[in-house]
């Protein structure tokens, strides 16, 4: 690793952590209802948008309400973006007059982007009108986002309330997470990111002649449209000149600042950040790589001031850092030292002024080796998802870490909200082991932990690693999931295993190698991907509903303090053993065998 | 029964042993084992790979080898069966006390008296025949028939078929010591007992139920921790099964090499799942029971023992508890112009005959202050005036002196009737006296006052520790007295309580409990009298004495047979004792999978990636080797860690912090790094003696 890249890293994460305790205070503020000076602007949006819909932001739901709230809400948007997709065609703002999408792709994208997932198996300048993107995907950017963040809340009201039967109002929270927090953080990004040169545009996507027109071999076609093949059995090939280039357009800056910000991370464009117009220079890859990252971490804080304990905050902000920044720079590391192979082969992989060394295959030059790692590790930490380098290329243990990231179970930062209380989830297991360590019932944050918070914890754990496991099994052993396997070996089962990682945990990165785009893929993981985001939803739900009725135990000697480095370390062991380890086998069948063969 | 035969009661009994050993196998069958997920997991994976085995030597067309087919399949068994033991073993312990008590519930001949009359009719029933709300009379000799209470009448009772405490103990109509025990035996005199309990319903066979486990339910804290076990246990379930169809693939993939065997997989799942917790889970639950039976308290419900672990505040009862049952003398304080010499003399003339423990600690005082020695009270020819309510005084007539001696007012008064009268330095000095929590008892001969005696209350010695010991456990301890504040608040500084009650009524303590529990608070107490039923009823954790009435013990979760109040302290040990035992056997179960994968996952998948080879970092000789070894390990520690769950893991009451760092250290690093040993060494052992 060079001096630069140590360097880099360092600043990525301290300009996070000093960001997260301003904005973490200010949500806590605004799910309290008191956000202060925002809600002399934004307080007449908030209240005439209650006034249209309806709500009253006083009432207060049981978790059952709230949960089913969360899910009608979802569901009616998977059928929306799903049918935008399908009328397409006969919609406005479609310049390029890109036909309905299959229903297979309409219902995966649909749920993908409901759930926070944003699994791109579209290309978005090849399928989708600006339309599209606009009123279905960009819309779910937003509210996705701040339903996993109401979620969050809910479960943070569930310790914080006393003999209560009431977790708040998910259509306040939803409004309130909107309104006050992605939006003004999405229009400061963008005006920010569109100077740089990302684009804002609804005309036409332009043709333009290329400096340099080339010629190649174009492969024959027949009247079925297969290729032709000669005697010997290769293809037939004829010359070919290429003088001009399309070049896709679109409101990609509106769209660019909320996928990176709400922990979204699909692309306007197929290759996603890597695409010049969604992240042109180092200045805007390091300010999307921030806002991969920044509320996840903040809403740590939130998390402790709204328990009226800010160091309950601190203390799983901490576990998380303490995990992602060793693998960061471990994969800067990895990445940096380049392909086993080429060294045998006796090429000079070592960085110097003259070439970046290391493995560059499938990473921006204008990003390089760093940018790259640190953007892999922290969209798979946080489940954002978004690249802006291909992880199939990495090396195989440096393309590890963003499955492993994945496979901890989204709780290393996570998605917005998601993250957070997948998180507590764990710290909650953490709290029922390590209290029976001192010979008490396990309290968090005051509540005990019993048999149904137990129950639901577990229940949770246990539904990701099984989408996970069996996705998995389904796909490598019949046909049609075979045949999306581009890599033979293990690093095809790598890129399936990683795909329904990517599937069950919400994080929506893909490994790429995988071609997703078929009926098999598009419906398993779209099936996966509902489950995976509202089957712990509502054992979440649920926990929050159970603590809530508790009453407040106050906190003495004989009390586990949840808040030490002590606590910390048990809380990052029980992750890595039940995440990490429950994955190992697998892990051993694909990138590890990957590594070691070569 | 006595006390001191349990402690030396081996963990290893050999007739409870023989009867365990026979028991595992009983419990082999799958409908008891259904209701420990873990163990009947391992179970089916037994009886899949005994299957295998016949297929392989019926077919001889196995998967593997037949001879390594068979000895995983007996060592998942050996797991079952070991897991089997411990139960058994923590049981074996309570039957065998259960027998004992069973003994003195034999069927006896009952007088049922017609009325409540000593002198009414008396019928010959036998005491199953006994219900609710009949009267019997027992008479010395008789054994009582069942659990009653003393409706007239006194005796003396034999209770040690319960308590194991041969002196006996008197029983009396009315008053906190009406209740008696079915099984116990009446040594003199005679009793009118009204029975409380139906047959099958008394205290003795609530008792058996308890101590043999049969009864037992689990307890809510046990079954969360079984809901984590069997989450965890399908966990592990997806990750070996679908290790099958990722293998298939990988062969087809690699081009080369087998799948992994069905053998293999479910070896790797059993040594994956929490086995080591999930074996002795019951057993730890029945041996927390067992320790309380050690203790001598009869836990009426293992809720009750969960409960204690969590206990908060401790109501404590000051007298009998904190400070010894009575007051005693500490200082002579003459009157002006009389010796102290001579108020001691006659303060001990006037308590030879006082059998009250204040009395001899009077003359105690006399004579380690002044070197007084004891006299014959009738040898000297004095007339002993007992202490009457009436005049609220004792003493003693000797020679033509009156000496008397009493509380302040009733002295003065007593001295103005005489013509003397009450100096004002002696009135300042019961005053002082008062206002520092003692008990001042003045003393006069005739018309002239001598001077006071200071009675105190005397704090039990090393009570004060423990007080700091139960605030380093977290524990709040709350002093419950009758005594004016003044007192109370002396006595409580001297004791080291943290809070007290003073001028207590059952009134006062239920709304102190419900405070508490209101703020969200375990409280925990004892009591032995009727007027604390209400409150014992309303505490989490209610020690009941068993010298208590039948209303007390009815109202407590645990009745404590020794009838001691710091007992309480005990049990809160105990309870922690337990849960602390689950939390650091289940983190050691899960560290040691670390291992186990290293053993086991080259082995299973060398053939298809030979470079995985590099993860066998213990050297296992084979593949087969280090497969065996793994599963070995995981049955041997169940039998090794066997008196671990038994005698639980030790408590010290430091705070949670320190707890959990030394339990995290031993438990948790511990079960990283033992069974990477514990492996290499199997493997080492059967390689050398040509095992596989």
């Amino acid at each position: 690793m060079t001096a630069n890249s140590v360097f880099q890293i360092i600043i990525y994460f301290a300009v996070i952590v000093i960001l997260a305790k301003p904005l973490g205070l200010y949500m806590a503020r605004v799910y309290e209802n008191q956000p202060a000076r925002m809600g002399r602007f934004l307080g007449p949006l908030e209240r005439l948008f209650y006034k249209l819909c309806g709500i009253n932001p006083e009432e207060e739901m049981g978790w059952k309400q709230y949960a089913l709230s969360v899910i009608v809400f979802s569901a009616v948007g998977v059928l929306a973006v799903y049918l935008i997709q399908r009328i397409q065609g006969a919609l406005f703002f479609n310049p390029q007059k890109f036909p309905a999408a299959t229903p297979d792709l309409s219902f995966n994208t649909a749920v993908s982007f409901v759930t926070n997932t944003n699994w791109q198996n579209y290309g978005g300048e090849n399928t989708l009108a600006y339309f599209t993107q606009m009123a279905a995907l960009t819309v779910q950017n937003f509210v996705s986002a701040a339903t996993g963040m109401a979620v969050l809340v809910a479960l943070i009201r569930g310790f914080k309330r006393n003999s209560a039967t009431t977790i708040g109002n998910f259509w306040a929270d939803l409004t309130r997470g909107v309104i006050y927090i992605l939006m003004p953080l999405s229009v400061i990004l963008a005006l920010a990111l569109v100077p740089m040169g990302v684009i804002q545009s609804m005309g036409k996507y332009k043709t333009v002649k290329l400096i340099q027109a080339f010629t190649y071999d174009n492969p024959e076609l027949d009247a079925h449209g297969n290729t032709v093949l000669d005697a010997k059995g290769s293809t037939v090939t004829e010359k070919a000149q290429m003088a001009e280039q399309t070049i896709p357009m679109g409101p990609v800056a509106s769209q660019e600042a909320v996928k990176m910000l709400g922990t979204n991370g699909g692309g306007f464009f197929n290759v996603n950040s890597a695409h010049p117009f969604e992240n042109p220079t180092p200045l805007s890859n390091l300010l999307e790589t921030l806002a991969i990252l920044l509320i996840p971490s903040a809403l740590c804080l939130t998390f402790g001031e709204m328990a009226n304990d800010r160091r309950q905050g601190w203390a799983l902000l901490v576990a998380m850092l303490v995990v992602l920044v060793p693998l960061t720079f471990l994969c800067a590391h990895l990445e940096q030292g380049g392909n086993p192979h080429f060294a045998s082969a006796g090429i000079n992989q070592a960085a110097s002024s003259l070439q970046s060394g290391g493995n560059m295959e499938g990473k921006e030059t204008r990003f390089g080796i760093t940018d790259s790692a640190i953007w892999a590790t922290w969209t798979t930490a946080a489940s954002n998802g978004s690249v802006n380098s291909m992880h199939d290329s990495f090396t195989p243990l440096g393309g590890l870490i963003p499955m492993l990231l994945i496979q901890l179970g989204e709780v290393i930062f996570g998605g917005v909200g998601s993250g957070l209380y997948g998180m507590i989830i764990f710290a909650i297991i953490t709290v029922f082991v390590a209290g029976l360590m001192v010979g008490r019932t396990p309290e968090y944050l005051g509540k005990k932990i019993e048999m149904y918070e137990m129950k639901m914890a577990a229940f949770v754990v246990l539904i990701v690693n099984a989408l996970i496991k069996i996705g998995t099994a389904i796909a490598v052993s019949t046909k049609a999931g075979l045949a999306g396997i581009s890599n033979p070996g293990p690093h095809g089962f790598s890129e399936v295993l990683y795909a329904f990682s990517s599937f069950a945990d919400n994080n929506g990165s893909a490994f790429a190698g995988l071609n997703g785009n078929t009926p098999f893929y598009n419906v398993m993981g779209g099936i996966i991907m509902f489950l995976g985001r509202f089957w712990v939803i509502i054992p979440v739900l649920a926990i929050a509903g159970s603590l809530a009725k508790k009453k407040h135990v106050p906190a003495g000697l004989g009390t586990l303090p949840t808040h030490t480095p002590l606590f910390v370390v048990f809380l990052i062991g029980v992750i890595i053993i039940v995440g990490a380890l429950t994955f190992m086998p697998a892990l051993a069948l694909g990138p590890v065998a990957d590594y070691l063969m070569h | 029964m006595n006390k001191k035969d349990k402690t030396k009661r081996s963990l290893f009994e050999p007739k409870i042993v023989r009867r365990a050993a026979w028991d595992s196998f009983r419990k082999l069958n799958p409908v008891y084992l259904v209701k420990n997920p873990v163990m009947f997991v391992v179970e089916a994976g037994s009886v899949l790979t005994t299957l295998l085995y016949f297929h392989a030597i019926i077919t001889g067309k196995g998967e593997a080898s037949p001879g390594f087919i068979l000895q995983i399949s007996i060592w998942l068994w050996v797991t079952v069966l070991f897991s089997n033991f411990a139960e058994s073993m923590a049981e074996g312990r309570g039957k065998a006390q259960a027998d004992a008590l069973r003994k003195t519930r034999q069927d006896v001949m009952a007088k049922r008296l017609a009325t409540h009359r000593r002198d009414s009719e008396v019928t010959k029933v036998t005491s199953s025949m006994l219900k609710k709300g009949d009267v019997v009379l027992v008479e010395a000799g008789d054994v009582i028939p069942m659990d009653g209470e003393a409706i007239e009448g006194v005796a003396s009772v034999n209770e040690s078929a319960i308590t194991g405490e041969s002196a006996p103990v008197i029983r009396e109509s009315g008053g906190d010591r009406s209740a008696v025990t079915g099984g116990t035996i009446v040594l003199s005199d005679w009793l009118v007992v009204r029975i409380t309990a139906n047959p099958g319903e008394t205290f003795l066979d609530r008792m058996i139920g308890m101590v043999e486990g049969a009864k037992r339910k689990k307890t809510p804290n046990e079954i969360a921790l079984n809901i984590l076990l069997a989450g965890l246990t399908i966990v592990f379930l997806l990750v070996t099964a679908t290790l099958l169809p990722f293998s298939i693939f990988s062969v087809h993939a690699a081009g080369h090499g087998s799948p992994v065997t069905i053998t293999v997989l479910a070896a790797l799942l059993v040594c994956l799942i929490p086995t080591t917790i999930g074996g002795l889970l019951s057993a730890i639950g029945i041996a927390g029971m067992d320790r309380m039976i050690q203790a001598n308290v009869i836990a009426m419900s293992g809720r009750a023992v969960e409960a204690a672990g969590d206990v908060d505040v401790l109501l404590l009862d000051k007298t009998g508890t904190i400070t010894l049952g009575d007051r005693q003398a500490t200082l002579f304080m003459p009157a002006p112009g009389v010796d102290g010499q001579a108020l001691a003399d006659a303060a001990q003339l006037s308590s030879l005959a006082d059998e009250t423990p204040e009395g001899r600690s009077i003359v105690v005082l006399a004579k380690e202050k002044y070197g007084l020695r004891e006299r014959d009270i009738h040898a000297l020819g004095a007339h002993f005036v007992p202490f009457s309510a009436q005049t609220r005084m004792s003493g003693v007539d000797l020679n033509g002196r009156e000496i008397r001696k009493g509380a302040a007012d009733a002295v003065e008064k007593y001295v103005v009737s005489k013509g003397g009268t009450f100096p004002s330095d002696v009135r300042t000095a019961v005053d002082d006296i008062a206002r520092l929590g003692a008990t001042p008892l003045v003393v006069a001969e005739d018309k002239r006052v001598l001077g006071v005696i200071r009675l105190n209350d005397i704090v039990k010695g090393g009570i004060k520790e423990r007080f700091a010991e139960m605030r380093q456990m977290g524990i709040k301890t709350i002093m419950i007295t009758g005594d004016n504040p003044l007192t109370a608040a002396a006595v409580a500084a001297e004791a080291g309580v943290d809070d007290f009650l003073a001028q207590a009524t059952p009134e006062t303590k239920l709304k102190l409990i419900r405070e508490h529990q209101a703020g969200g608070r375990l409280v925990a107490m004892t009591g032995d009298g009727t007027n604390d039923a209400p409150a014992l009823a309303q505490a989490d954790v209610a020690v009941a004495m068993n010298t208590g009435t039948q209303a007390a013990k009815e109202a407590g979760n645990l009745v404590d047979l020794d009838s001691n109040p710091t007992k309480l302290i005990e049990i809160v040990e105990i309870g922690k004792q337990l849960l602390m035992t689950r939390g650091t056997l289940t983190t050691f179960s899960i560290s040691n999978d670390v291992a186990k994968y290293f053993a086991i996952l080259p082995a299973a998948f060398i053939s298809i990636y030979p470079a995985l080879k590099i993860l066998n970092i213990m050297h296992l000789a084979t593949p087969q080797s280090a497969v065996l070894s793994a599963v070995i390990f995981n049955a041997l520690i169940i039998i090794f860690l066997i008196p671990l769950a038994l005698r639980g893991v030790k408590y010290k009451p430091l705070g949670a912090q320190i707890v959990l760092r030394n339990n995290a250290l031993i438990y948790g690093v511990g079960g990283l790094i033992v069974p990477f040993i514990g492996i290499k060494l199997i493997d080492m052992l059967i390689t050398a003696l040509h095992i596989v």
